[in-house]
C-alpha cells in the first residue's frame, strides 16, 4: 500500500502542478490558473459550474480517457489531464 | 453459489457476468437522507448497501467531511460517525445508471465497469441539484453555482483574496458567503432576489424553529460588513473568456460589480431521473410517497429532496422513516412522523419566501445560451411550444447532461414539464453498454434470472 503523500504531482495541459492529496481534478485545474475546461460546440470556453457531477461542463481527458467529470475525480500521482 | 443468495457477500461471476449477491436494502445516495436511511435499516440487522457517485459519504451538504473536518457541524459529525458504525456498507464512486436486466436489480457503474446488484428493497435518496436560470454571460468560466463554488472550495479550490459576488436566492447564499469569507475570499455583495417583504414573512416563520434561528445568528456574525441586498439580482455577467464583472439590478437601479468569481443559484431541483426510471409516480416536481416513504412502486421507497425540496432536517427525518419501514420496524418509523411534519412546515415557508421572481424570465436575450451542452440559444427555442419540439428541432437538452440544467430552467421560463427518462440516466461508454447487452442475453439463457428469485 502506498503511503499517504504530502502532495500529488500531476500535469494539467502540459504544465506540472503539485496539489494536496484529496483535491479533485476540477479544483486542481482551477488552482493551476486555467479557467476553460472544455470548448463548447460553438467554440466558447467553458468551466466547472455545478461542482457536483451534474452539468458535465467540467469534463476533461484524464490519462487519455475522455469525458471524465473532473469535479468527481480525486487527483492521483502522475495524472495527465487535458482540457477538451 | 447462486447470485441471488443474500447470504453470500462476494460477487459471483456467472459466465463472465458480474452479478453481485443480492442485498436486503439498497440505498441510492449517501447524503443525509441516504445515511439516515442506512442507519435505521441496519439496526434490524439487514444487509444494507449504499451507492454514491461521489468519493465519500455526506452528500452535497456534508461534502468532504470524511475526515471529520473541524468545519463540520455537530449534527454532521454525529451522523457521519453513526453511519460509519451502522454496519451499512458504502460503495463510493459508484453511479447507479439504471435498472438491471432482471426485476429488482440496479445497474451500477464505477471505474471498474458496470455491475448488476439485485435487491429486496430499494430506497432512493438521490438528492437535488441547483436550479440555474440563464442570463447573458452565465456560460463564462468562473461563473459557478452557489453550492457549486462551495463544493469546489471543499474539494481544494482556493478562494483566498478572490472577489466573489454571491447571488440568487435562499438561505444557502448566506451559508456559502460565510464559508467563502472564512476561507479568505472577499465577498463584495450578497444579491438575494426575494423581496424584503418575503424575507420578513420568512423570519416570522423562523421563530417556530429555534435551531434555525441560532444558525442564522451564527451566520450573521460571520457576515458582518458584507452588504445583503434583497430584491436584488444579477442581470448579466461579462468578461473576456472568464467573468470579470456583473451587472446587478435592484428595482430600477443598476450597478456594475467587478469580481473574480460569481456564485449564483436559484434554489434546488430534485433529482427525479432515477425515481422516474423505476416507475415511481411523480406529481409536479416531487415523488409521491405515503406516511412510510413508500413510493407507488412496491418495495421502492423515496426520501429527502426527491419527495420535495425541504433541506437537511426533513431529509434526515424522511431517511430514518424510510430505513425503519424498509427494514420492517414500523413502530419506529411511525414514531418519526411528527418530526417529518414539523420540517415539512419549514419547507413550505422556504418555498413560499424564495420562489424566483417573474422578472428573471426576461433576463435571457436572443443570443443567450439556454442549453449549455448543445449551445442552443434562447432565440432558437423561445417560440417553441413544448419541451419535445425544443428537443426535436433545436437539440435542446439532448447533450451529455441530458437536460438536467436546461430542463428545470425551461420549466421556470416556459412552464414545460420534463419528459420521460431513458436509461442510462448518465452517459456511459459504449463498451459498458455492449457488455451489459451481452450479459442480459446470457442471463436470459443461462438462468441467473430465475436464480435471482430464489424462495424467500
Amino acid at each position: 500500500m502506498r503511503e499517504a503523500a504530502a502532495s500529488v504531482l500531476l500535469t494539467v495541459n502540459g504544465e506540472a502542478i503539485r496539489v494536496k492529496p484529496g483535491v479533485t481534478v476540477a479544483a486542481a485545474i482551477l488552482t493551476a490558473g486555467q479557467t476553460a475546461f472544455r470548448t463548447s460546440v460553438s467554440n466558447q470556453p467553458r468551466g466547472a459550474l455545478c461542482g457536483m457531477g451534474v452539468c458535465m461542463e467540467c469534463r476533461v481527458t484524464i490519462n487519455g480517457r475522455a469525458h471524465q467529470k473532473s469535479c468527481q475525480v480525486p487527483c492521483a500521482e502522475g495524472m495527465v489531464i487535458d482540457s477538451e | 453459489m447462486t447470485p441471488g443468495s443474500s447470504a453470500a457477500s462476494a460477487s459471483s461471476t456467472l459466465e463472465g457476468a458480474n452479478i453481485e449477491a443480492r442485498v436486503d436494502i439498497a440505498i441510492v445516495g449517501a447524503g443525509p437522507a441516504g445515511m439516515a436511511a442506512a442507519c435505521s435499516a441496519a439496526t434490524a440487522g439487514s444487509n444494507v448497501v449504499v451507492f454514491d457517485d461521489n468519493p465519500s459519504a455526506g452528500g452535497q451538504i456534508w461534502r468532504g467531511l470524511g475526515g471529520e473536518s473541524s468545519e463540520a457541524s455537530e449534527s454532521a459529525r454525529r451522523w457521519l460517525r453513526r453511519f460509519r458504525r451502522s454496519g451499512a456498507s458504502l460503495q463510493a464512486g459508484s453511479r447507479v445508471i439504471g435498472c438491471g436486466p432482471m426485476p429488482k436489480s440496479l445497474l451500477v457503474e464505477s471505474q471498474e465497469g458496470v455491475r448488476v446488484v439485485p435487491y429486496r428493497r430499494l430506497i432512493l435518496a438521490t438528492g437535488a441539484r441547483e436550479l440555474f436560470l440563464p442570463f447573458p454571460g452565465w456560460t463564462l468560466p468562473n461563473v459557478f453555482g452557489v453550492g457549486g463554488i462551495q463544493a469546489l472550495a471543499k474539494s481544494g479550490l482556493s478562494v483566498e483574496t478572490k472577489r466573489v459576488v454571491v447571488a440568487g436566492t435562499g438561505p444557502l447564499l448566506l451559508a456559502v458567503a460565510a464559508y467563502l469569507r472564512t476561507h479568505g475570499a472577499q465577498v463584495s455583495v450578497i444579491a438575494e432576489q426575494a423581496s424584503f417583504g418575503a424575507l420578513a414573512w420568512f423570519s416570522r416563520h423562523l421563530l417556530r424553529f429555534p435551531s434555525k434561528i441560532s444558525e442564522a445568528v451564527q451566520l450573521q456574525s460571520k457576515l458582518f460588513g458584507i452588504p445583503y441586498c434583497c430584491g436584488t439580482w444579477v442581470e448579466s455577467a461579462s468578461g473576456d473568456r472568464r467573468v470579470e464583472s456583473v451587472t446587478i439590478r435592484q428595482g430600477q437601479h443598476r450597478w456594475i460589480e467587478p469580481c473574480d468569481y460569481l456564485a449564483i443559484g436559484y434554489g434546488f431541483h430534485s433529482n427525479l431521473e432515477l425515481p422516474a426510471l423505476f416507475g415511481c409516480e411523480i406529481r409536479r416536481t416531487a415523488v409521491i410517497v405515503d406516511g412510510l416513504q413508500r413510493s407507488t412502486v412496491e418495495d421502492v421507497y423515496c426520501a429527502g429532496e426527491p419527495t420535495g425540496i425541504g433541506g437537511v432536517d426533513l431529509a434526515l427525518a424522511e431517511g430514518e422513516i424510510a430505513g425503519y419501514a424498509a427494514a420492517g420496524l414500523l413502530d419506529k418509523a411511525v414514531a418519526m412522523q411528527p418530526a417529518r411534519e414539523r420540517w415539512r412546515r419549514f419547507a413550505v415557508a422556504l418555498e413560499g419566501a424564495f420562489a424566483p421572481r417573474p422578472e428573471l424570465r426576461s433576463l435571457p436575450q436572443a443570443d443567450t445560451i439556454v442549453c449549455r451542452c448543445e449551445d442552443v440559444s434562447w432565440g432558437r427555442i423561445q417560440a417553441k411550444t413544448s419541451w419535445r419540439s425544443a428537443k426535436l428541432h433545436a437539440r435542446c437538452g439532448m447533450g451529455p447532461c441530458q437536460g438536467r440544467i436546461c430542463g428545470p430552467a425551461l420549466e421556470f421560463l416556459k412552464g414545460w414539464g420534463s419528459e420521460s427518462v431513458r436509461p442510462p440516466i448518465f452517459p456511459t461508454t459504449v463498451g459498458n453498454l455492449t457488455e451489459l447487452e451481452m450479459r442480459s442475453s446470457t442471463d436470459r439463457g443461462a438462468g441467473p434470472r430465475q436464480a435471482a428469485h430464489d424462495p424467500e
